[in-house]
């Protein structure tokens, strides 16, 4: 039964920047999405369409204007700050385009933050926990170099190591490749698909890069803030 | 780079404070040591004497009469024994001295200097004016025969421990005196001025055998010596003074350094406040992004907010720590810079421990209070405007 429960599920959600001033501008109109559990999933679109916008308010970063979002079946809209940075916090694994490390600190410190941040783990766990993410990701040679001594391409595996920090059911990422050059890309997206396979983490991944999308399980495309693709 | 800036910012701050405060509490208690064991905590004066008119108006009848004050006889304490049997009974009262005080000139050859001769026990009086401290030269003995003078005096006469003196006093009597000892009260008037004989020997000078001037008196808490004071002048009905009514003007002079020392205190601390404040502004719009990410892995609104109020107390805490540090060198540089031409310090140099543990205490507090409106900040921002940067 829990097993069909989707991670994912949007009921017209809407998103309107600026409401209440001259400048409103609605962005997002009416999206309806389900993902599943182990879904593996492109998001494309023209540039402006409201992937971000999109991916914010499913990541919780962000609030819908109108409409209902569940992660693993809870509606969050009642949901204040605390409660939402919780939730964040234990279901949700993010991967920004520009990987968005902290420079200051080594490889195993930036994977160790979601956890110090939930404040459940002791430090022994984390550590060891980082450490086996990061050689999973082929980087524990370089787990205490500071993250900014990386190549971009190991960034963003450390990044993605940070998602997977507190195994988290939904990973969404916002153009992951969009910066690495395409051995690089390759080898990120390659590292996604294997966490997928492994630990059943569903994945939602805005791409410019087609190739990388159709491998993917599902394109979803969003254009002028609709989704244009049949559910 | 700002955090080295504001840090240094910090230290110069709570290093002049803790650099004013120690100089003055050690100024401070150095001239209330003094004054503590060169004169009596509370003294008890003779009465004036005052005329009495001797013709009494019939009632009904107004007479107007001028009064003219007489000339000042030197006049003892009535009952005095009494009044020290009755003053030794007190717990809050140490030492009890009776003294004779007169006016006299002191004559050597050609020379002759005016100056005040006190006439004590020294068993009881060295308990109140420590004058064994201040001896220079010779012994502390007063036997009928002996004068201790000050050396200002002793230059004015060219003379010196063993030399006789001739003592006339204001009645007449005339006695010579051996210096059995020359003291440096480090005042110039006291050092011309006073001496220091047996009780007997100025009693007999001033024609008052059996009598006293003065008593003078140490208490266990001198700072409650006006209190003491006024309660021995209920039980005596005589004039009574304390170390406190007469050094008003210390005391007035202390406490307008003290309100200039709190209003100095607080601008430092305000200056250091902006400070830490406009820095940590500045590294919140600085690391908007690394906020946003933290806030997106899930670290909280009270997380975020508590990394700026540490950070904040981080800045005051080191700062006032290298400000006591530096505030403290150059006390103890100063203190042994400043000597004395004899070599000797000038001031004993009193440095609490507490003066540095509130100093950093205070900075921290201040630190944390600066650090709050940038954290509140930080905390409440959005994370996709931050991130997006
Ligand atoms: N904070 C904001 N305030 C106002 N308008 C915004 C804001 N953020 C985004 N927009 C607008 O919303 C629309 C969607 O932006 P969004 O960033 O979601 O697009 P995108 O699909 O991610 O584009 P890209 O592929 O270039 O990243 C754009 O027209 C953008 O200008
Ligand atoms: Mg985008």
């Amino acid at each position: 039964m829990a097993e069909t429960v989707p991670v994912l599920r949007l009921e017209g959600v809407t998103k309107t920047y600026n409401a209440d001033t001259a400048a409103a501008v609605e962005v997002l109109h009416g999206i309806d999405l389900i993902l599943q559990r182990r879904e593996f999933v492109a998001l494309t679109g023209p540039s402006g369409s409201g992937k971000s916008t999109l991916l914010n308010i499913v990541g919780l970063l962000d609030r819908p204007t109108t409409g209902k979002l569940f992660i693993d079946n809870r509606e969050t809209s009642a949901y204040g700050d605390a409660e939402l940075t919780r939730l964040r916090g234990h279901s949700i694994g993010f991967v920004f385009q520009h990987h968005y490390l902290l420079s200051a600190f080594t490889a195993l410190e930036n994977v160790m933050m979601p956890m110090l941040a939930d404040r459940e783990f002791p430090n022994e766990a984390m550590r060891e926990r980082a450490h086996a993410l990061l050689s999973e990701m082929g980087l524990a040679k370089w787990e205490n170099n500071l993250a900014n001594n990386l190549s971009g391409g190991q960034q963003q595996r450390v990044a993605i190591a940070r998602a997977l920090a507190m195994n988290p059911p939904l990973i969404l990422a916002d153009e992951p490749t969009g910066n690495l050059d395409t051995k690089s890309a390759d080898t990120v997206f390659d590292m996604m698909r294997k966490i997928n396979a492994d630990n059943g983490a569903s994945f939602l991944i805005v791409t410019h890069n087609n190739d990388l999308a159709r491998r993917c399980d599902r394109i979803i495309e969003v254009v002028d803030g609709r989704i244009v693709t049949p559910p | 780079m700002q955090t080295l800036f504001i840090l240094a910012g910090v230290a110069i701050g709570v290093g002049v404070i803790v650099f004013m405060s120690g100089l003055l509490s050690s100024l401070q208690a150095n001239f209330i040591r003094r004054v503590l064991t060169s004169q009596p905590h509370i003294q008890i004066i003779a009465p004036d004497e005052v005329a009495r008119p001797l013709r009494v108006a019939p009632s009904g009848v107004v007479v107007a009469s001028i009064v003219q004050r007489p000339a000042q006889r030197l006049r003892s304490i009535d009952q005095w024994q009494m009044i020290r049997t009755q003053l030794l009974r007190r717990a809050d009262i140490t030492n009890v001295s009776p003294t004779v005080t007169a006016s006299a000139l002191a004559v050597r050859g050609d020379a002759s200097r005016s100056i005040t001769l006190t006439g004590i026990d020294p068993e009881v009086y060295f308990n109140i004016v420590k004058l064994p401290d201040y001896i220079i030269l010779g012994q502390p003995r007063v036997t009928s025969e002996d004068i201790i003078i000050g050396a200002e005096l002793a230059k004015d006469l060219g003379v010196s421990v063993g030399d006789k003196v001739n003592v006339t006093a204001a009645s007449g009597a005339l006695r010579a005196l051996t210096i059995s000892a020359i003291f440096d009260l480090g005042n110039k008037g006291a050092n011309e001025r006073s001496t220091f004989v047996a009780l007997r020997t100025a009693q007999a000078l001033s024609n008052l055998v059996g009598g006293v001037t003065s008593i003078d008196i140490t208490i266990q808490d001198v700072y409650a010596a006006d209190t003491i004071a006024a309660s021995v002048q209920a039980e005596v009905g005589m004039q009574v003074d304390s170390w406190i009514k007469t050094n008003a003007q210390f005391f007035t002079a202390v406490n307008a350094q003290k309100i200039s020392n709190t209003a100095i205190r607080g601008f430092v601390g305000l200056s250091v406040a902006f400070g830490i404040a406009s820095v940590l502004v500045v590294s919140v719009i600085q690391r908007s992004k690394d906020i946003g990410i933290l806030r997106a892995m899930g670290a909280s609104q009270n997380q975020i907010l508590r990394i700026f109020l540490l950070q904040g107390a981080l800045l005051g805490f080191l700062g006032s720590l290298v400000g006591s540090l530096v505030g403290r060198q150059s006390l103890v540089f100063l203190h042994s810079f400043l000597r004395q031409a004899d070599g000797s310090e000038l001031f004993p140099l009193i440095l609490e421990p507490s003066l540095f543990v509130a100093a950093v205490a205070l900075a921290s507090v201040t630190g944390v209070v600066a650090a709050a409106v940038p954290a509140i900040r930080a905390a409440k921002l959005d994370p996709v405007v931050a991130i997006r940067g």
